[in-house]
């Protein structure tokens, strides 16, 4: 752990001894607001991969549940997406990103009793959304479906924890910033610039006519491309040196795909093909390809912090789910870049091709990434191992093969689907042509729902014996002997040092 | 770096530039857009949809359509056809004089200068422009989707993925309400193998009773109720298909030229 401690701090750590017995009072702070950020956010996982189940079931038999207006294809699958995204990725993100505040700070979490009344909000938050998208309620704009009760009590949640984390981040006792730090702050200051700016525009006090899909593809594009980028990115780049065992290949390469990537990034997502003023999509598509800058820088540092890494853990571990979602986030960022590409788009734009780069931002770079740090994390937070550690090996090989048999052939297909309707193919034969492909992909999609399962599984069987644990010692408080008033008093205090000594 | 203030400042920029162009200038440059007049004409595009489209429009958002249907017709190009449109004094000579040039799918200055010369020999011409592109061959449109098109509507629903067909033009291609209501009660009563799914949910199921409903929709053979009950749409699914009817943005404009 010291010698760790140290790739992250630099050449100087004058403290480093001290780390070491800091880190318990820090992790400890985590437990609650942790627990209570993890516990929904698995929950939504498992219910956004039983509804993309349905979904996907619905391109093989469309009378499946097709007498359930709730369950109707055009709700369950926003709703599926937006689980995954608003339900799990960004509360576990928020998770992830407080705890490498507080390790970074050398401090323990501020304000953590706000955390777990913002972490009740949000997922409060996304039952609002959920329901309201599937009754009908969806405000109808991509990635922004959640109707105004729920998007406003994400919006607080999220600048609550905000509030926190920038609360540690201001008590930090080392005061040089670490690459991840640029790319968490930023990642605070633009989720709630973006969510709150484009439900301003589109929902309270709507633009009128083909601005909004201007403003939405912006958001589409800001949310799952730069902030997801900024928030997987800045946690990958805290736990790959960690893991590798040697510092981050380089501190300034980092910055460079930060600054890249948030200069060029933010610009692209709008498809060249749009009704909209050709300078819109003419100035995207060459941010488009600038992009390509950043996703290398960031290929060039994990393959240089890895290519002597002297690590080694059992397959399954972590680390390979970092390193897996890093390599998905070159290769879908290569992929974004492919489809703004006027001559690739007149093929790819309206196929499954970008539901397939959608998924692989998503899941195999985002959730995989943010698993890998669950798992490391969250042991440490709560103070002992995973009730079941096997299968949390097992998650990242059904979650590494679901994401490439649900990627792969959606990406195929999309193409194969894209040269028929270029070349005037009947759409009926292009439809049929893409079932197969669909077909394989439904099995990926059974995969993930395995793997989330077991995610799931150690979660809520972790946080129980948690709650077991505390319940015990409790009652071994409550049978204690009160002697005197003073006494009982002490045996609190124990029981506080107690807790404070096994964390 | 160790100041935190200044970074945060830095990114401030970084970040509001792109919402400054994206978000921003659009809502400058077309929310307040305006009415438009159609090519050639003076009536004005586009008029709103009526009132029972613009609810189907909020059905269709409802039931999330955008999932699967796109509204936008892509084109790649314009060519022109020179036209003859009349013969003139020497019909003998332009007759034979059109039948040595290429007429259709010209670039504009070829065009005018077959114009010019069948003009020089006595005749008269015209140019009309052809909208080109995979879509517009299709059948989807006759002209690419503009700005205009969807001046009225909220939410904008132009959609990102064709696992159905797109539906711009929905009201030029199928423009008889009972297909509409019958391919939404079941799509594969009028389209083999669709792989979209039924929404009975909007029609309701009715034992005939003493008097006839004019609303009861008519079934191809082999498709329908069982016998003694007819399918009547619920104002949902007369309000859908309302507004797939009021889909229809086949007007040139000067944004999107054609000649009808």
């Amino acid at each position: 752990m010291t010698s760790n401690e140290n790739i992250l701090g630099g050449a100087s750590v004058p403290a480093s001894r001290l780390v070491s017995s800091l880190a318990p009072p820090i992790d400890a702070s985590c437990r609650v607001p942790l627990l209570a950020l993890f516990g929904g956010a698995a929950l939504w996982l498992v219910i956004g991969s039983v509804l993309a189940m349905i979904a996907s079931i619905k391109f093989h038999a469309p009378d499946f549940l097709a007498d359930y207006p709730w369950l109707t294809y055009g709700r369950v699958q926003p709703a599926a997406d937006n689980m995954l995204l608003y339900g799990f990725c960004i509360p576990a993100a928020l998770g992830v990103m407080l705890w490498i505040f507080a390790r970074l700070s050398r401090t323990p979490l501020c304000l953590p009793f706000v955390v777990v009344v913002a972490a009740n909000l949000w997922h409060l938050g996304v039952l609002v959304g959920l329901t309201g998208i599937l009754i009908g309620d969806s405000t109808g704009f991509t990635w922004l479906e959640f109707p105004r009760g729920g998007s406003v009590l994400l919006l607080a949640a999220f600048l609550l924890i905000a509030i926190s984390a920038m609360a540690t981040f201001g008590q930090r006792r080392e005061r040089e910033l670490y690459p991840s730090h640029w790319f968490l702050l930023a990642a605070l200051l633009w989720f709630p610039w973006i969510y709150a700016t484009c439900n301003l525009f589109l929902v309270a006090w709507p633009v009128r006519g083909v601005a909004q899909a201007a403003i939405d593809f912006w958001f589409a594009n800001n949310l799952l491309f730069v902030w997801l980028g900024l928030a997987g990115l800045g946690a990958s780049f805290y736990f790959l040196p960690k893991f590798a065992g040697r510092p981050l290949q380089s501190r300034y390469l980092a910055l460079f795909a930060f600054w890249t990537l948030i200069l060029f990034g933010t610009w692209n997502g709008i498809p060249s093909g749009a009704p909209l003023p050709a300078w819109m999509t003419a100035l995207s598509a060459v941010a488009a390809s600038l992009t390509i800058i950043p996703v290398l820088a960031v290929a060039a540092i994990t393959w240089k912090t890895l290519c002597s890494s002297t690590h080694s853990e059992p397959g399954g571990g972590p680390f390979c789910f970092i390193r897996f979602g890093l390599a998905s986030f070159v290769l879908s960022g290569l992929m974004l870049i492919a489809m703004a590409c006027p001559q690739i788009s007149r093929v790819t734009e309206f196929t499954w091709f970008g539901t397939a780069q959608t998924q692989l931002q998503l899941y195999g770079f985002f959730a995989m990434t943010m698993f890998g740090a669950i798992y490391h994390l969250l042991p440490r937070v709560v103070g002992f191992e995973f009730p079941f550690p096997k299968l949390a090996r097992v998650h990242f090989w059904t979650s590494m093969f679901g994401v490439l048999l649900f990627v792969i052939p959606l990406a195929i297909g999309g193409v194969v689907q894209g040269m028929k309707l270029h070349h005037g193919i009947a759409f009926p034969n292009a439809t049929r042509a893409m079932l197969p492909f669909l077909r394989v992909s439904t099995t990926g999609l059974l995969f993930l729902l395995l793997g989330n399962l077991l995610f799931a599984l150690n979660i809520f069987a972790m946080t129980l014996k948690w709650k077991f644990a505390l319940l015990k010692r409790a009652v071994a408080v409550v049978k204690a002997p009160l002697e005197t008033e003073g006494e009982t008093g002490s045996a609190f205090a124990s029981l506080r040092r107690d807790k404070e000594v096994k964390a | 770096m160790k100041n935190g203030a200044l970074v945060f400042l830095a990114v401030f920029v970084a970040l509001g530039l792109s919402w400054c162009g994206f978000v921003l200038a659009p809502t400058r440059q077309l929310g307040g857009a305006k009415q438009t007049t159609i090519l050639n004409s003076t009536d004005l595009y586009p008029v709103g949809r009526p009132g029972d489209a613009n609810l189907g429009l909020q059905v269709y958002r409802a039931n999330g359509c955008a999932a699967c249907h796109t509204e936008q017709v892509r084109q790649s190009g314009i060519t022109c056809d020179v036209v003859l449109t009349s013969p003139g004094k020497n019909p003998a000579m332009v007759s034979n004089l059109v039948s040595t040039l290429k007429l259709n799918g010209l670039a504009k200055e070829v065009a005018d200068a077959v114009s010019d010369t069948i003009s020089a020999a006595g005749g008269k011409a015209e140019i009309h422009i052809v909208a080109t592109g995979p879509d517009i061959a299709r059948g989807w449109g006759t002209r690419q989707s503009v700005a205009e098109d969807f001046l009225y509507d909220y939410p904008v629903q132009l959609g990102s993925l064709r696992a159905g067909p797109d539906l711009s033009n929905a009201g030029v291609r199928a423009p008889d309400t009972n297909w509409q209501l019958v391919h939404l009660y079941a799509p594969s009563s009028e389209v083999k193998d669709s792989t979209m799914p039924p929404f009975r949910y909007l029609f309701e199921l009715r034992k005939i009773g003493g008097a006839p409903s004019p609303d009861a929709l008519v079934f191809p053979k082999g498709f329908g109720p069982p016998a003694g009950y007819v399918v009547v749409p619920k104002p949902e699914a007369k309000e859908l298909a309302a507004y797939l009817l009021s889909l229809r943005a086949n007007v040139p404009l000067f944004s999107a030229p054609f000649t009808p």
